[in-house]
């Protein structure tokens, strides 16, 4: 302010399940540059790819990757095209309510079967053949899930597709569930578990953390029993490599010390900006987020970006038009 | 009297330009407003219908019958909404409407001191004022945990039984049809009640002296004259709160379960079409969004059906007097 340049104001909208985390950016981010000033509306990724190509916000969010036919309707004022950045990665967690049963592991076929609802039971033999030291109620298993469009949902019903051979749902972020309970928004499920004993679902690890849920240990591809971290999340990325639009997809992740449910979340960028201020500032809140940003992302429960696909996003930033200076 | 008739003769012979085009005026925005809401009303079943055009080609009246609502393969059936929104209304009207009019009877009548029934009338019109996001998280919090084991007995007992039995035939969760139902009960019961008393109180007076001067008892009186003569009073106002019941999103959306697999039981999560649009319709696109659009067109035809029902009623009822 005090060097005349005026303040530049920067709203974005999308995905609700980094919004922990980019509210937390963009707050610190202001104390870096007090010039700079974003606001987000974590309206959800459908929303925030409808107001991307609509042009009412400076930038867009998604947990899913943009498809060919929203590309195709990109404003052709805005340049070539746009500019999808991975930013961070979310990882799907079940969290549960059971009276006394702490570190509840599940198999594939097992959590298959809750999805499905042929696992109706908590003392169902598939259950307690894996956790054999844990006092498994007979009573119903009531699996709550998202109601309203979600990119969790899309994230989670992926990994079902690959993972799950009886999953006759499809994968998107809103499908059709044979059983269970819906509860609206992450903090709906969150609620949901947290009253009723005897509830499993999925939400987004930061969101399961935050509310202290405990959270189940899942069988990966390999066989391996995984307890949700944001490092054995990590492993699902390492290695991966990203297509030409910085897409990293691992639907049911190989390596041998993965977490199974990981996915990376997208910021949507234009190409020119009519403000190059904007992109200008655009472009180092970005760059200042994958490196200084980085102590938040693990803090609050997020997977950090492999360095390899870092290192590309600061290349794909380049192409945004900046004032010439 | 003859004073009052004398003044307003004197106004009307020294009317000005000014005061007859002031009248004039009034009298043209009222009009214009009264079109207005008209033309708003039909503006938004006509945008609502051209975009529901894809879908109702699509699927036809079938839509109202299918029970798959599945986004991912593009088939949408609206059964389990339309029966979720009728039956959760239905369960309301069903608790809400004798308890709303003998509210109204207790604070029309002065079966109470004055200084008890000002609070207590001021009190039941507050109940309109709570946000419905309250109720939704008293629903979840305090209503759901009292309901649980009145609900596991109805669910014990009625096991088996035919019919009735269908009704319970599911166990009891947290979030479920019944739930829905109670909290909508409990929201639409201050429409009711206020109305009722409303129309109650503006019974003339001279009906219930002329009821007494027969020698018509007190509840003879209340029964077959004062509530006869409000009746078209109390109507519309159950008709309101059927609206609102079938309308009203937030409270249920965070109730219901939000399933669309089709159950009779009313311990079964289910959705209604005030729900389905919440959740889904900020996410959708393509045929979804038509699908959603065709399910609200549904809702405003359920609505304008039961208007014309209780128009039905009230002339009926009118013409037996």
């Amino acid at each position: 302010m005090t060097g005349g340049g005026g303040a530049i104001t920067l709203n974005g909208a999308g995905a609700s399940a980094p919004n922990p985390l980019y509210q937390r950016w963009f707050a610190d981010y202001n104390k870096v540059d007090p010039n700079v000033q974003i606001s987000y509306q974590s309206v959800g990724s459908g929303a925030g790819v409808k107001q991307f190509i609509e042009q009412t916000v400076d930038f867009g969010a998604s947990d899913d990757p943009l498809k060919d036919a929203d590309r195709g309707k990109y404003p052709s004022a805005r340049g070539a095209g746009p500019v999808q950045i991975p930013t961070t990665g979310i990882f799907v967690v079940f969290a549960y309510n059971l009276d006394g049963v702490e570190n509840l592991k599940l198999s594939r076929e097992s959590y298959c079967g809750i999805v499905d609802g042929s696992i109706k039971t908590w003392n169902d033999p598939k259950l307690t053949k894996e956790n054999p030291d844990a006092k498994l109620p007979d009573t119903p298993i009531t699996f709550a899930y998202r109601s309203d469009g979600s990119g969790t949902t899309a994230v989670f019903t992926k990994h079902l597709v690959k993972s799950c051979p009886n999953w006759k749902g499809g994968s998107g972020k809103s499908v059709e569930w044979p059983t269970g309970t819906g509860a609206k928004g992450n903090e709906g499920v969150t609620a949901q578990i947290q009253q009723a004993s005897g509830t499993i679902g999925y939400t987004e690890f930061s969101y399961a953390k935050e509310n202290a849920l405990k959270v189940a240990t899942l069988q990966n591809k390999a066989g391996e029993f995984i307890t949700p971290s944001p490092e054995a999340a990590e492993k699902a990325l390492v290695g991966v490599e990203p297509d030409k639009n910085l897409v990293v997809s691992v639907p049911d992740p190989e390596q041998k010390d993965a977490y199974p449910i990981v996915s990376l979340t997208y910021l949507l960028l234009y190409e020119q900006y009519p403000d190059s201020a904007k992109a200008d500032a655009l472009k180092k809140m970005v760059n200042w987020a994958l490196k200084d940003g980085k102590a938040a992302v693990a803090e609050l429960g997020y997977i950090p970006l492999p360095d390899e696909i870092a290192t590309k996003v600061v290349t794909q930033l380049d192409t945004i038009k900046v004032a010439s200076k | 009297m003859a004073l009052a008739t004398d003044n307003t003769q004197g106004m009307s012979w020294h009317r000005t330009a000014t005061s007859r085009f002031l009248d004039k005026g009034f009298f043209w925005l009222t009009a214009a407003f009264g079109i207005g809401v008209g033309i708003i009303l039909l503006a938004i079943a006509f945008q609502v219908g051209r975009d529901a055009i894809p879908s109702i080609q699509k699927f036809g009246l079938g839509f109202l019958t299918a029970t798959r609502w599945n986004p991912v393969e593009d088939i949408y059936g609206a059964w389990t909404q339309i029966y979720g929104t009728l039956v959760t209304s239905f369960m309301a009207l069903l608790l809400a409407v004798p308890v709303g009019v003998g509210v109204a009877i207790v604070l029309s009548e002065d079966f109470l001191p004055p200084r008890l029934q000002k609070p207590l009338v001021f009190m039941v019109e507050l109940l309109a004022a709570i946000p419905s996001v309250v109720y939704g998280l008293w629903g979840i919090f305090v209503l759901a945990p009292l309901l649980q084991g009145p609900a596991m007995w109805f669910y014990k007992t009625f096991a088996g039984v035919p019919v009735l039995g269908s009704l319970f035939s599911t166990p009891p969760t947290g979030r479920g049809v019944y739930i829905a139902g109670i909290i909508l009960a409990i929201m639409i019961l201050p429409i009711i009640s206020a109305i009722s008393r409303d129309a109650l109180v503006a019974v003339p007076l001279e009906l219930r002296q002329a009821a007494y001067g027969l020698g018509a008892s007190r509840w003879e009186t209340l029964f077959r004259v004062i509530i006869p003569a409000a009746f078209s009073g109390i109507v519309g106002g159950v008709m309101l709160a059927l609206g609102r019941a079938m309308g009203e999103t937030m409270a249920v959306t965070m109730l219901i379960g939000n399933s669309s697999n089709p159950s009779p039981s009313l311990f079964a999560q289910g959705s209604t079409i005030s729900s389905l649009l919440a959740n889904q319709f900020a996410e959708a696109d393509g045929l979804q969004v038509s699908s959603l659009m065709y399910a609200a067109l549904v809702l405003f035809g359920l609505t304008l059906l039961v208007n014309i029902l209780a128009e039905l009623l009230v002339s009926r009822v009118k013409l037996k007097m």
